[in-house]
């Protein structure tokens, strides 16, 4: 039962991906084109509403549901793991037109390839788990 | 009310829904970070035996594999609900840029040339798609989190590392669309 909740916001943010088109591969050629201002829309007023409310977290020290404070772990300090694990994974945005997230939004909205694509993002997390140890981070 | 939340959702009030799931997860003890699931599913199947970054207690995630299975969900409920059925509504411009590259106009979501069963059978079609998600995965891992993780949760957070994932996010998507999707197709 206690993941009930999860269940729901998962479905909640399934159906926000496909009714605000943001699981559509023209989409996200339209962005990276500069062609339009809706995905910069979306992102910017979740980026601009997520730092208020952080903030006021922050300020406050807001508790969850449990009674726990919400923390907030700054990310390890280093340029190239970010620089370099985030060029990787724009080619394959801007290729496969989907994120993890939409990935399996488009799955459900009946895109079977999309099941494709999304084993081989596993696959791709597979393969840095094996040479993690060997890349800059 | 069904007529109206058929149509295309304007930008700000998914905007608005996508930072409350992220503060609702907080609320719920939890962070929004959909990439996670990628290593999480590693571990699962036992992944853990033969890498040790899979070694952890993915038990404490299936949350976030509830929250996936919901994703599928609600992409179901949008296809058989909550949709009109009409094209991408994306602007001239991209039309005409992508039928350069021999893409037609949207019909539906997503584009036919990649999406349809003919491409998934064919040997380019397959690999545009196994070679997106293989990038998609690695690098999200690499870079320690996706579009949810870094430009959601981590820029509310000011934090000048997910600004730096966000901006490789950028090289690669320009990269892809200005010079290597003009050499594939």
């Amino acid at each position: 039962m206690k993941f009930i909740k999860f269940l729901v916001l998962g479905t909640l943010f399934g159906i926000v991906m496909a009714k605000s088109e943001a699981f559509s591969w023209f989409r996200i050629q339209e962005m990276f084109r500069f062609q339009a201002f809706h995905m910069y829309g979306i992102i910017g007023t979740a980026v601009t509403l997520g730092v208020i409310g952080v903030a006021i977290i922050k300020k406050y020290q807001i508790r969850d549901i449990a009674g726990n404070p919400i923390n907030f772990y700054p990310k390890d300090k280093a340029v190239s793991r970010y620089l370099i694990g985030g060029t990787i994974f724009g080619l394959g945005w801007a290729l496969s037109g989907a994120c993890p997230g939409p990935m399996v939004v488009n799955i459900g909205y009946g895109y079977l390839s999309m099941i494709v694509v999304f084993v081989f993002a596993i696959i791709g997390t597979y393969l840095y788990g094996i040479v993690k140890d060997k890349l800059p981070h | 009310m069904l007529d109206f939340i058929s149509q295309p959702w304007t930008w700000w009030v998914s905007g608005i829904i996508i930072s409350s799931t992220m503060f609702l997860l907080l609320f719920f003890g939890q962070s929004f970070g959909f990439s996670s699931n990628l290593r999480t599913i590693c571990a699962a199947v036992g992944g853990g035996k033969f890498v040790k970054f899979f070694d952890f207690n993915w038990r404490s995630q299936i949350w976030n594999l509830v929250f996936l299975v919901g994703a599928i969900l609600g992409g179901f409920i949008a296809k058989q609900f909550l949709s009109t059925g009409a094209p991408v509504a994306i602007s001239e411009n991209t039309i005409s840029d992508l039928a350069k590259l021999g893409i037609s106009a949207p019909t539906s979501v997503q584009p036919n040339e990649l999406f349809s069963m003919e491409a998934l059978f064919s040997v380019k079609g397959f690999l545009i798609l196994a070679f997106g998600g293989l990038m998609v995965g690695f690098g999200s891992r690499y870079a320690g989190g996706c579009t949810s993780g870094h430009a959601i949760s981590g820029l509310s957070d000011l934090q000048l590392p997910s600004l730096i994932a966000v901006i490789g996010f950028f090289i690669g998507g320009l990269l892809m669309t200005f010079v290597l999707l003009p050499l594939i197709f």
